[in-house]
């Protein structure tokens, strides 16, 4: 609590008992559209919602005092600068945490709502997952032509988000003098399999010098970028902080005939399988770097 | 209905649709509600379930296992791990009292990522018991 004054706690503190609204009024009347969005939305056949009888859904108690996109009406200056402080102290996020509602009388289509509610506490600085913060805790009494209908607690978490670490980078490829042709090919989207000046034969990953031969002339050709996969791991553990596993890693047999270790791409990790086409694309993963990856062809893929 | 007795499951597909449906039937526009991209930047990985429908859900799940005429007295809920788009929320419940008339349901609502919703819901049974 050190960075945080005692000064402002006494201000947040203060807030304790101070009206949050007064004689604010719900936008619309209690209504039969409204309460048959609701159901739909919540999948509420209930039979006790339609019809001539019909109640409102005692849970939208609180819907009826929403200001919606136009705005809270009959909000109290009090709780306006309350979240104004909060904000103030870097507390810009809110999310709601508590819900605590008690039905007083059933509400019904014609109902005009009116509400007043107060501001029950402000907790002292927490720690939560999300963030640091303060609750804020408001009681509503909520009135249907005047009559008490109901009672409406709510909390909320005024909090500072907690800073995510950046996201990690992946790492860099180590570039020298044997492969540096490869990254250069990389860099214009092209993939360059190594031809033996020699013998003929292709190679890949970059070599010096020729393993069938020994020879150390040679030149490139670029990959068609056809490909299936020879075999493939799925990486579950560990994780490494640039990665999000699970992820496939194949070993990607080029129609050229080398192989190449790389991601399989736009297929979920556990429907790569081994003879499956792909095809090259380069992934751009920051301002720097650039990946030859493959993606799953445009096969049904099992279509379960 | 006796002190224990486990109501029946309900499964809650909890797709993008829901989460803006939800939101907009109870009047709530908070960006993190709709909008990806916003909700993004305030460091959620996606929008989430707004706390009024996880309410609304919540008394929908006592009615449906307890039957039209069982009256919603008092619902009270705290939220855990926020429902995102793509999971299944599972709702289940146990009697918790019973006095009267009177039942104290427990519900607790578990996603993918943890315990959704956890509350009580106070109800009171028409005569003859729930259905």
């Amino acid at each position: 609590m050190s960075d945080e004054s005692d000064e402002l706690a006494m201000r947040l503190k203060a807030f304790e008992g101070r009206a949050a609204a007064v004689a604010g009024a719900g936008k619309d009347p209690v209504n039969e559209p409204m309460i048959r969005h609701w159901c739909e939305a919540m999948g509420d056949t209930n039979p006790a919602y339609a019809g001539p009888e019909a109640i409102a859904p005692p849970t939208m108690l609180q819907a009826w005092t929403m200001g919606g996109l136009s705005g809270h009406t009959g909000r109290s200056g009090a709780y306006d600068e309350l979240l104004g402080l909060l904000d103030d102290a870097g507390y810009t996020s809110v999310v709601a945490t508590d819900c605590e509602q008690e039905y007083v009388r059933p509400l019904r289509p014609g109902d005009e709502i009116t509400f007043d509610a107060v501001i029950e506490s402000v907790s002292e600085r927490k720690t939560t997952k999300l963030g640091t913060g303060h609750f804020v805790t408001t009681r509503m009494d909520v009135r249907a032509g005047g009559e008490l209908a109901g009672t409406h607690r709510f909390r909320i978490l005024k909090y500072a988000p907690a800073r995510g670490k950046p996201k990690a980078r992946r790492p860099r490829p180590v570039v020298n003098r044997d492969n540096a042709g490869f990254w250069e090919g990389v860099g214009q989207h092209k993939l360059l399999i190594q031809r033996c000046g020699g013998c003929g034969s292709l190679r890949f990953p970059w070599l010096p010098g020729c393993g069938a031969c020994g020879c150390l002339e040679w030149d490139t050709v670029e990959a068609s970028g056809e490909g299936s996969v020879y075999s493939y791991v799925v990486m579950h553990h560990p994780p490494f902080p640039a990665f999000d596993p699970p992820y496939a890693v194949g070993l990607i047999e080029l129609a050229e005939g080398v192989r190449i270790v790389s991601n399989v791409v736009g297929v979920p990790y556990d429907k790569v399988r081994i003879g499956m086409p792909v095809r090259l694309q380069f992934e751009r993963y920051d301002e720097e770097l650039v990946l030859p990856v493959f993606r799953a062809g445009e096969t049904d893929g099992g279509g379960s | 209905m006796r002190v224990g007795d486990a109501l029946p499951p309900l499964e809650i597909e909890v797709t993008r649709t829901l989460i803006v449906a939800g939101a907009i039937a109870s009047r709530d526009y908070q960006d993190v509600h709709h909008d990806a991209e916003l909700a993004r930047q305030k460091g959620s990985p996606d929008i989430f379930m707004n706390i009024l429908t996880t309410n609304g859900l919540v008394g929908r799940y006592i009615t449906d296992c307890l039957g039209p005429d069982a009256v919603l007295r008092k619902v009270a809920i705290r939220l855990g791990a926020p429902n995102y788009p793509g999971d299944t929320m599972v709702l289940t419940g146990s009697v918790e009292e019973v006095a009267g008339d009177t039942a104290t349901v427990r519900v607790v609502g578990a996603n993918g990522i943890g315990r959704h919703v956890t509350g009580t819901v106070t109800v009171t049974l028409p005569p003859g018991g729930a259905r």
